[in-house]
């Protein structure tokens, strides 16, 4: 895409540098070789880097490469040598923003395999073929987990959240008589307790 | 589905090799796809089924053909469930599957439903999903619907349909482009993210419409912007916008610098490095429009963020190869940063300071560098060497220390990479200084002796050959290149075996010991070996035919002087027509037939960020010399003294672009017209210019090379000679006229009509000056060179330039006018002052070197005043000198 800011690639590798969830954007990698040795190269680099309270960021042929470690996870992204860094930092600090609130605070690689579906989607929203979609840590969450659409749902109340929520259980259960799984669904993530999680 | 899919167990947390994924295998995933047939769907068993192929398809496990499309099918029948996050994970596994056109009409009518949604949710995704799998074929059905979603009063859906739009422009722009209008309306939306988006969906759909684009930069540079990420849009395409107009002709201002300044102060990160970068790749820009940038990068690089002290050092290192003196103000900070914990910051800073720093400082940073190198990356180190190189050949007089620094990192561990950018830096520093000439190769000899790459070997050798018998004692490298023969492979054997022979070619008194040498070859166990050196034995006179022939040496030892292109295709016709005729070189043609010169207006430049700085301008002089030397009627008019860059004779897009080319031998003049047609309908023949040179009473037409033919758009050239007195620098303007015959061309056939019409087209005149026979030729310490020169052949006068804007551009002017080297970044005049004393140095034409010392002085009324001493090696030039300014 012309002149509009592009990411090439989203990494999140493990301790030994395996893929935990990578996105690629660009036909710089066409076959899954060309990825995983695009990987092991990016993590050979890093990983003996502290990247653990600021993002840190390294150029590797041609690729600009933004980095950050949470526990036993490596999270990447990379761009173009032209692009700037500082918007891929800051498309970082959003993907790894996201995937915090979506596991609860709790980033490793156990949690994010298990949770694997919340973590693509963070991503998913994050992305989409390389274009930023968002960069809103809690609206990607949001996105994510499906609690609500609504931009400003964090702004709401308490009591109108619980209003709302009520309302749509409400609805759930007259109309489509699946009131075990909305409630399921929305437990544990109505809009107010994420914005508890956040800060 | 914010469900574990596995239940958790404590005991199982604590393992630390524990993955859900553990042992999953791709056959009983697809068996548990079964489980989407249900006539009851449980929708989290099918979540956990679609994240375990997520899983896989993300591992990069290749599903077969029909694989993919039973999951494919078996997906589809979940949309009849009702289940949000079900759904969510459908639309995701949808994406991931991407399936072929025959199968997309399964799911086309479950997510146009979908689009039609009341769920926002369901609404943006279903977009997303069907613009990602979709053809043109079904994207004029949902058109509808795409445009509604642009303008659609949620942000996020919005979003969605712009995003897919940016997308589909690559595939469909037609249909994307017919949506203009709701994209308009959503820049104006109050959302940031959709105002966002729909800028760069607007600006790709106006791309190659430049006005449009200046419009809409310049409404919006007023308007409201409201997110980081579109702010840092503007700013690239407002570059764009500046790029393409270019600057103020009256008032000296570039459009839309303010703007870009402004954004200087925006309270985002990124948005202040994008203007900050914007800034300074603006083409040709000013130290006056640098400063603020300058000051905010400076900034930067003491941010306790690695980001941003990346991207700062970055950028400035990029300035420091054009701007050098503007960076010279963060030497402290950046001299901090050699230390910094990121090494990638750590090697730009460096490579910054060995760009702007000056000759004294070059033995303090080599002694930081050296402790440095261990400690990172081979591809940094290749950046440092690269930096060291062109630090030497602007700094000749510190070669030692230099040439030391790479042999010493040669030795070292290294890959080949690595080891090609150190032995390609030493091979420069030998060829330009020839002082450095012995150490280096010496250094290089050493090299080869324990070298694993056999490319580098082989190049070294050939080099060996060329440089080696032209030293001093040229015996003391037979060592060397003789261990290669015992020591070697194959390959590298040949090539020693060359380089001896280049030896015992060029060097009489070594004849006799190349020969015994040679000889040995002859029972090499290779055939390459054996045939070289049998060769070369009889050639060089030993064996019982003795070719002493001049031809034959010129041949193996001189260098190719045809195209190899040419010989290429030469060779392989002869290849495919069998004939009892011996190959003759002179049947391959000489004339180079596309010329890379053609001026390149790009503005997409790619600059490297860590590379070395752009090529010498030299290559481009190599260039012409070798396409006039192919034209044997210039064949002696002698060596090339100078080439002028191409002078523009037509008005931008018009019928036929020429512009002109001036090359100024001893005798002669050669104009060479590079000629673009620019219209398809035609093809032009017999192009030729016809030239008066009534005001240009010294020059005499002495010879024309007509163009044979001009098609559409393929550059090509033709000449015409003058011949002039020696040693003058005669001046005079030509007024020119292209005279073709024009055929018309069909266009579908690309076949033209056999009768031409017989044509004139009027260029603009130009004139030969005296700068076109002074050559810009730096020295690297004009205090030295000045006092070397004979004090008798100075010619000091003082000059009044009258009223000028600033001292800048009294500068330039005398600058371009004598068209010499301006020495030591002299030519960069600081802010406000009201002197300057200016450093040029050239050589004449008849190779006279010429130094040049300006001082100016500015009065208060802006009357500037100029003294000009010149000294150099004939009395008369610096005489011609001043005749040039007196006449300026």
């Amino acid at each position: 895409m012309e002149f509009g800011p592009f990411v090439k690639s989203i990494l999140i590798l493990d301790l030994e540098g395996k893929r935990v969830a990578s996105k690629f954007y660009s036909d710089d990698w066409p076959t899954n070789e060309e990825r995983r040795t695009f990987e092991k190269n990016v993590f050979s680099m890093t990983h003996m880097k502290n990247a653990r309270t600021e993002a840190e960021v390294t150029i590797f042929k041609d690729e600009i490469v933004v980095y950050k470690f949470i526990e036993d996870l490596h999270f990447y992204v990379t761009g173009g040598e032209e692009e700037n860094e500082v918007l891929l930092a800051t498309v970082l600090e959003a993907v790894l923003g996201a995937i915090f609130i979506v596991l609860k605070k709790k980033v490793n690689k156990m949690e994010a395999l298990t949770h694997l579906d919340l973590v693509l989607l963070c991503l998913d929203e994050t992305i989409d073929g390389g274009i930023i979609v968002d960069t809103d840590a809690k609206s990607i969450a949001r996105k994510a987990t499906g609690v609500s659409l609504d931009p400003g749902a964090e702004e709401l109340t308490i009591g109108e959240a619980l209003k709302s929520a009520r309302g749509q259980v409400m609805k759930a259960l007259s109309v489509e008589n699946m009131a075990m799984e909305v409630g399921t669904h929305d437990s544990g993530f109505s809009s107010n307790s994420l914005a508890d999680w956040w800060f | 589905m914010a469900q574990p899919l596995v239940k958790k167990d404590d005991d199982r947390d604590e393992e630390a090799d524990y993955s859900p994924f553990l042992g999953i295998e791709k056959g009983a995933v697809l068996q548990d796809a079964r489980v989407f047939n249900d006539p009851q769907l449980d929708a989290r068993r099918c979540s956990q089924v679609i994240t375990k192929l997520l899983y896989l398809l993300n591992q990069g496990d290749s599903f077969t053909k029909v694989e993919a499309t039973e999951v494919f099918f078996a997906v589809t029948k979940l949309f009849q469930s009702k289940d949000n996050g079900l759904r969510r994970m459908v639309y995701l596994i949808i994406k991931d599957l991407s399936p072929s056109a025959d199968e997309v009409i399964i799911v086309t009518s479950s997510l146009m439903k979908d689009m039609n949604s009341r769920t926002d949710m369901y609404r943006a995704n279903a977009i997303r999903v069907l613009c990602r799998i979709t053809d043109g074929t079904l994207l004029t059905q949902i058109e509808r619907y795409l445009k509604q979603a642009i303008v659609d009063k949620n942000p996020v859906v919005a979003s969605a349909a712009l995003v897919s739009g940016i997308h589909l422009l690559q595939t469909t722009p037609e249909i994307v482009k017919r949506w203009s209008n709701e994209v308009q309306e959503a820049v104006q939306s109050r959302a940031a993210l959709v105002q966002f988006h729909a800028l760069a969906l607007l600006h790709q759909i106006r791309q190659n419409d430049r006005l449009a684009v200046s419009k809409l930069v310049t409404s919006l540079t007023k308007g409201t912007v409201r997110s980081p990420l579109a702010q840092c849009l503007l700013i690239r395409y407002t570059s764009q916008v500046i790029r393409e107009t270019g600057v103020n002709s009256q008032t000296g201002d570039r459009p839309f610098y303010d703007y870009l300044e402004s954004c200087l102060r925006h309270k985002a990160e990124m948005v202040i490095f994008e203007a900050a970068k914007a800034i300074t790749e603006l083409s040709n820009v000013t130290t006056r429009e640098l400063t603020p940038a300058i000051t905010v990068l400076q900034l930067l690089l003491s941010s306790s963020k690695p980001v941003l002290r990346f991207a700062a050092v970055r950028t400035l290192n990029k300035v420091a190869m054009t701007h050098p003196m503007a960076v010279t103000n963060c030497n402290i900070d950046m001299e901090s940063l050699i230390s910094d914990q990121n090494r990638s910051i750590a090697t730009l800073a460096i490579t910054t300071l060995l760009k702007t720093g000056n000759e004294s400082s070059v033995d303090r940073l080599m002694k930081q560098i050296t402790n440095f190198m261990s400690d990172i990356a081979d591809e940094f180190k290749i950046v440092v060497v690269e930096a060291i190189r062109s630090l030497c050949l602007k700094f000749p007089l510190k070669y030692r220390s230099l040439m030391n620094f790479l042999s010493n990192i040669l030795r070292e561990e290294g890959g080949f990479e690595y080891k090609k950018a150190i032995v390609d830096s030493i091979v420069i520093l030998i060829r330009d200084i020839p002082d450095a000439k012995e150490s280096g190769l010496l250094h290089l000899c050493e090299f080869i002796e324990d070298c694993e790459f056999t490319y580098l070997s082989t190049q070294i050798l050939h080099f060996l050959g060329n440089e080696g018998p032209k030293t001093s004692d040229p015996s003391k490298y037979i060592r060397y290149i003789y261990n290669r023969v015992i020591l070697e492979n194959a390959t590298v054997r040949a090539s020693a075996v060359s380089t001896l022979a280049k030896f015992g070619a060029l060097v009489d008194s070594l004849k006799p010991r190349i020969f015994i040498l040679l000889r040995r070859c002859l029972f090499d166990n290779d055939d390459e070996v054996r045939d070289r050196a049998t060769l070369y034995l009889n050639s060089l006179g030993d064996g019982s035919v003795a070719e002493t022939d001049k031809d034959v040496k010129e041949f193996l030892f001189g260098s190719l002087d045809i195209p190899l292109t040419n010989m290429e295709t030469t060779l392989r016709n002869y290849a495919q027509n069998p004939t009892e005729e011996p190959f003759d070189i002179d049947s391959v043609p000489r004339e180079v037939k596309s010329l890379p010169l053609v001026e390149k207006k790009a503005p997409g430049k790619k600059p490297t960020p860590l590379g070395p700085p752009p090529p010498a301008p030299t290559s481009a002089s190599d260039a012409y010399e070798r396409i006039l030397s192919t034209i044997p009627e210039f064949a002696n008019f002698g060596k090339l003294f100078k080439s002028s860059v191409p002078v523009e004779l037509t008005e931008a897009e018009t019928e036929y672009a020429v512009n002109v080319v001036k090359h100024i031998f001893d005798h002669h003049v050669v104009f060479q017209y590079n000629c673009t047609n620019t219209i398809p309908e035609q093809l032009l023949e017999n192009v030729t210019v016809i030239v008066d040179a009534s005001e240009a009473e010294e020059f005499s037409e002495v010879g024309v090379k007509p163009l044979k033919s001009l098609p559409y758009d393929t550059p090509a050239q033709t000449f015409v000679a003058f011949e002039r007195p020696e040693g003058v620098p005669s001046v005079g303007k030509f007024s020119n006229t292209l005279r073709f015959t024009v055929k018309e061309v069909d266009t579908s056939t690309g076949e033209a009509e056999d009768d031409g019409v017989e044509d004139e087209y009027q260029l603009e005149d130009f004139e030969v000056v005296a700068a076109d026979y002074i050559l810009k030729v730096g020295v690297s310490n004009f205090r030295n060179a000045w006092e070397s020169m004979d004090p008798d052949t100075e010619r000091v006068d003082e000059y009044g330039l009258g009223p000028r804007e600033s001292l800048v551009e009294a500068v330039n002017a005398v600058i371009s006018l004598l068209g010499l080297q301006p020495c030591e970044g002299t030519e960069t005049v600081p802010n406000n002052s009201r002197s300057h004393t200016c450093l040029l140095s050239g050589v004449y034409i008849g190779n006279v070197k010429v130094l040049v010392r300006l001082s100016f002085g500015m009065d208060s009324s802006k009357e500037v005043a100029m003294k000009l001493a010149v000294r150099s090696d004939d009395v008369n030039v610096s005489e011609a000198l001043h005749e040039i300014v007196a006449s300026g």
